[in-house]
């Protein structure tokens, strides 16, 4: 959600070396000459507690944790890099955030005009802060990170050229990966469980339909432009109700309690459809003001729509003569598709500040807000972090919702999809999620 | 002044032709005239020792090094990071370098890595790959006066100290350690600067800068920098090994250790462009 938020900062700071047995032991498997072989990779436990109560499940907190390694190989100058980062995670509740994933294993070769890029890899494209729609190459591993930044390993073919005029880039993806999403234990998900096991797809050829992308980015002084284009399968799945399931009966019942029949396997099916999608970012530097655009145009899902995400980013350094620097984002998103297919995040503002302390144990702090004018919703976040020893990063997170209405039943969501009504607040069904997070990450 | 930062991802001071001829003009002057000495104004003459030294910095093409940082706090407490460090020497007339810094250590933060394009003329261009979201941002280069990861070192003492950046003036000659110096004053250009002048210990000889005091805006002495070990290289290009900066404010201070400097190793600029910064590792 708010990448801003999450995103490391350039406030490397350092401390004390401590030679930590994890470390001794990953030098010994791997005798490393001369950086040829490098084995690392960091360990993480988080705890999360739900501070409104119950939410669609009745938990109030969760404990979970991830390993992710990364082994890292070069030759022949560095012009041949080899790279393979698996990752798992483990959930205390979710069976189905506890999931494992080759988030990259990929061969990049480097020749002097161009390179390629082979194998499973992921990319990013994009400059706001607020939504990143520009970015479709990998699929969203939303189980893992509610807040989209987490991703699934994506297979490609990928070359890429450096020339006066630009960068441009040629992709292509045989294969997609569906979009994860909380199992039935999760918290938080939404009040309808999602059948992740019965995905449906527009192109017969399923999940083994070949995707192509291409990007070309230009710098031209304080201008920088990049244009893409994307031919493929959906990231973003459709949430189908299976409305069909129930009797005309029933349906007339719900109509009238806004109530599912008991008993009822009310399910969302997730339903890809085939694409094309043109991007554009756009980024003007001056005199320490960043100014941003991010625009789509899609065609292929409903009606063809834009929509884009457009701001600026300011920091003011060494603030009051201290070592403090404070930064600033605003960015307003808007979306012009079908308010029934819209995301919840169509014509919002984006607030952000980060505080870097420039100290020792890079202590920083975040604060996001996203408001939605129309309906008052607003999604607030706040983090901290910082460095304990050398290898130890601590961080302190919170995720808390207003004015969102009280939280939709499956009833109310299937009634709206029978109705076509959009809910006035989409934002309701996390309105029980409040929660603060600590998550230790030790890095090896 | 000589351009110990061009080992960062400094700005080409490669001064024009014109320029140098003036400077040369001017030092052929004090020596073959000395009536004619007697006029220069000591603005001028410390114009010209900064020529002089940036024109021994010229032509060395590409270089790598690594570098240990030790912050060392008011109690003596000690921590370290490492990063390594690649410049090209830019060719053309506006042109600045172009450097590449890449961060080992903390943990947390290796990966890390820094882009900067440089131009004499206008701000850099700089972007910064976060490793974890495999992301390159484009970041403001206008943070002059902030920390440098956290050290004693400004972003702006560890940019290139070009010619251009400053107005000069002359104080005296004096005995540094076993050597002559040069005393001159320079008042940065940049309005964002966080300094209102600073002093410049320069050797006689080979031009290097021995020392620097840094005044603040409230024009107070607010740091030291001493520049020790120097080496020289490719018989032409003097590096220090140890650079030392003391803040007398907070009694903090900060060691850069420099090794492993490899003049012209072939770098292009191929790998000074955004899909580099993404497999710096």
């Amino acid at each position: 959600m708010i990448d801003f938020l999450r995103k490391a900062t350039f406030s490397v700071t350092a401390s004390r070396l401590t030679g930590l047995s994890l470390s001794v032991f990953a030098a010994s498997l791997f005798p490393a000459p001369a950086h040829a072989w490098d084995f690392r990779g960091e360990v993480a436990g988080e705890g999360r507690y739900f501070t409104e109560g119950r939410g669609y499940n009745e938990y109030w907190h969760n404990g979970s944790a991830y390993l992710k390694a990364e082994v890292l190989h070069d030759w022949n100058d560095r012009r041949d890099l080899f790279t393979f980062i698996p990752y798992a995670r483990v959930d205390e509740h979710d069976e189905d955030r506890t999931h494992a994933d080759i988030r990259e294993l990929s061969w990049i070769h480097v020749a002097d005009t161009w390179e390629s890029r082979v194998g499973v890899r992921k990319v990013f494209w994009g400059v706001t802060e607020g939504r990143h729609l520009v970015d479709i190459i990998n699929q969203t591993d939303l189980v893992d990170q509610i807040d989209g930044e987490e991703k699934l390993g994506q297979q490609m073919v990928n070359v890429s050229t450096v020339q006066d005029w630009g960068i441009l880039d040629v992709y292509l993806l045989p294969g997609f990966r569906e979009r994860t999403f909380p199992g039935e234990d999760g918290r938080p998900r939404l009040p309808v469980v999602i059948d992740q096991d019965h995905a449906q797809y527009e192109s017969a050829a399923e999940q083994e339909r070949v995707d192509a992308a291409i990007r070309l980015q230009m710098f031209l002084g304080s201008w920088q432009v990049a244009l893409s284009h994307f031919s493929g399968t959906s990231r973003e799945p459709l949430l189908l109700p299976n409305i069909q399931d129930l009797t005309p009966a029933q349906i007339g019942a719900l109509v009238t309690t806004q109530q599912l029949p008991v008993g009822f396997d009310a399910r969302l099916t997730p339903y890809y459809s085939v694409i094309d999608q043109t991007g554009l970012e756009l980024q003007y530097i001056n005199e320490g003001w960043i100014w941003k655009l991010e625009a789509i145009s899609r065609s292929g899902e409903g009606d063809r729509f834009a929509a884009y995400d457009a701001g600026f980013e300011f920091t003011q350094y060494a603030l009051f003569g201290s070592d403090i620097d404070l930064g600033y984002i605003v960015e307003y998103m808007y979306e012009d598709r079908n308010e029934l297919l819209a995301s919840p995040f169509e014509h919002d503002w984006l607030f952000g500040g980060r505080m870097t302390f420039n100290d020792v144990a890079s202590t920083e702090l975040l604060m996001g807000l996203i408001y939605d004018p129309h309906s008052e919703e607003k999604a607030i976040s706040f983090e901290s972090s910082r460095r304990f020893g050398d290898r130890l990063k601590v961080s302190l997170e919170g995720r808390f919702y207003a004015d969102t209405g009280g939280a939709p039943t499956a009833g109310q969501v299937f009634l709206g999809a029978l109705l076509e009504q959009a809910p006035d607040t989409p934002l309701a069904v996390y309105t029980n999620d409040d929660m603060v997070q600590l998550e230790m990450v030790y890095y090896f | 002044m000589l351009r110990y930062s061009s080992v960062f991802w400094s700005i080409n001071s490669s001064v024009s032709s014109v320029v140098h001829f003036a400077a040369n003009v001017a030092i052929a002057a004090i020596i073959a005239v000395p009536a004619m000495a007697m006029a220069e104004t000591a603005e001028e003459k410390g114009l010209a020792i900064a020529h002089e030294a940036d024109r021994r910095g010229e032509g060395f093409t590409d270089l790598e090094s690594t570098m240990r940082m030790v912050l060392i706090s008011k109690r003596g407490e000690k921590s370290e990071r490492e990063l390594r460090v690649k410049t090209l020497e830019g060719q053309g007339e506006g042109e600045g370098d172009k450097g590449l810094t890449i961060f080992d250590t903390p943990a947390d933060v290796r990966g890390t890595a820094l882009l900067t394009w440089s131009y004499k003329d206008k701000d850099d261009d700089q972007w910064l790959y976060l490793p974890a979201l495999r992301r390159v941002k484009t970041i403001s280069s206008r943070n002059q006066s902030g920390s440098f990861m956290g050290s004693e070192f400004a972003f702006e003492d560890m940019r290139a100290q070009e010619v251009e950046k400053y107005t000069y003036k002359f104080l005296r000659e004096e005995a540094c350690g076993e050597l002559t110096c040069f005393v001159s004053e320079r008042v940065p250009t940049d309005k964002y600067s966080g300094y209102t002048r600073q002093e410049v210990w320069m050797d006689t000889v080979e031009y290097r800068v021995q020392k620097v005091d840094y005044y603040d805006r409230k024009k107070s002495l607010l740091k030291t920098l001493t520049m020790t070990d120097y080496a020289q290289y490719k018989d032409k290009f003097w590096r220090p090994s140890l650079m030392l900066m003391i803040n007398h404010q907070t009694g903090k201070s900060t060691e850069l250790h420099w090794n492993d400097y490899k003049f012209s190793t072939g770098l292009k600029e191929s790998d000074f462009s955004q899909n580099s910064l993404m497999r710096a590792r």
